[in-house]
């Protein structure tokens, strides 16, 4: 939970990773946005990416792909954009998510998410 | 801390349903220390993971008059679990540290969230002030838990009990609709009752609403 010096990390690794790429305001992805494989890996094809397509073949968070990769959420998300330009993987945004365009104004224009899924949401928590 | 499931062979948790097609948020804040990876742990349906994000920010020296700004990046680890609501919602609870520094990250938590969590230890209150302070003026709707992980005063201290929730949201100086409940974050009824006490508090902000929320035209 503390932060540290990335230095200590290896930024290299990271940089190369990306080839040196950031996301910019370019971010499709919620940190929740489940992502699907639309394809298998194929020869040649960056380790991290085959890893990625391997992974979602079943729908896998953002974060999920994060932790299971060892990187930090932004460098995956660069790795996932390059999937997602390809047609590799498709995307499944959050529907409360901040692509959302009319979330419901609330006493002192608190943003809520709607009824119905509040409904869906306190069936699941108590069933578990 | 580093990704405590970075190991490819280590894929245990299982896997979601082809039909999952919406995460869904519940960002749980407090200070160090306060359980707040015990409460994530103890409701989620995986073993809870760890991952981190790249921090950049301008450092901002109390005294620093010198006319390079140095960039700092730092990585902040925070966890989350999981758990799947039904076959296509799935619930991703979120860890979040509360100190004031880690507010870069907190935007990406917070963005598209239900609502939050705020973790409470009555031996450290005012580690809490700063997230009540941030979530209101984000407008998030929240709940305060208090997280009585040890319950019973102490024999030596037996003449003094914890202080009642009455007192705690009087310290906080919490709002009267903001919802506050005793819980044991390591007990997984507990912190469930939790999250309930979220969802009701938001379906009651929402039947404030009018019945039709038209757009002006």
């Amino acid at each position: 939970m503390s932060p540290r010096a990335i230095d200590r990390e290896t930024p290299d690794r990271l940089y190369t990773v990306t080839h040196g790429r950031t996301l910019g305001d370019d971010d499709p992805f919620d940190l929740v946005s489940l992502i699907v494989s639309e394809r298998d890996p194929a020869p040649g094809m960056q380790s991290e990416h085959v890893r990625i397509l391997r992974t979602c073949r079943h729908p896998t968070a953002v974060v999920e792909v994060s932790a299971d990769l060892g990187l930090p959420v932004s460098v995956v998300k660069v790795l996932l954009l390059d999937l997602l330009d390809t047609g590799s993987i498709t995307v499944r945004h959050p529907l409360a998510g901040p692509n959302r365009k009319a979330a419901a104004q609330g006493p002192a224009g608190m943003q809520l998410p709607d009824r119905e899924m509040l409904k869906q949401v306190l069936l699941g928590l108590q069933k578990l | 801390m580093g990704s405590r499931n970075s190991d490819p062979a280590d894929d245990s948790r299982s896997p979601l349903r082809q039909t999952a097609s919406h995460g869904l948020k519940i960002v749980i804040v407090g200070g160090f220390g306060v359980g707040k990876t015990t409460m994530v742990g103890s409701v989620s349906q995986i073993q809870p993971l760890s991952t981190e994000e790249v921090m950049t920010e301008a450092s901002r020296g109390v005294d620093d008059d010198s006319p390079v700004r140095q960039k700092t990046t730092t990585t902040v680890a925070f966890d989350f679990g999981r758990i799947t609501l039904d076959t296509e919602n799935v619930l991703y609870l979120f860890g979040a540290p509360g100190q004031e520094r880690f507010w870069y990250l907190w935007d990406q938590l917070f963005a598209g969230s239900l609502g939050a969590v705020v973790l409470v230890d009555t031996r450290r209150l005012k580690d809490s002030w700063y997230a009540i302070d941030r979530l209101e003026y984000h407008k998030m709707p929240f709940v305060v838990a208090v997280n009585r992980f040890d319950s019973p005063p102490p024999p030596n201290q037996p003449g003094r009990p914890q202080p009642s929730l009455d007192r705690v949201r009087e310290a906080l100086a919490l709002p009267a609709a903001v919802p506050i409940v005793d819980c044991d974050a390591r007990r997984r009824e507990s912190s469930k009752d939790v999250l309930i006490t979220l969802i009701s508090h938001l379906t009651a902000l929402s039947d404030e609403l009018p019945a039709e929320p038209e757009p002006a035209r």
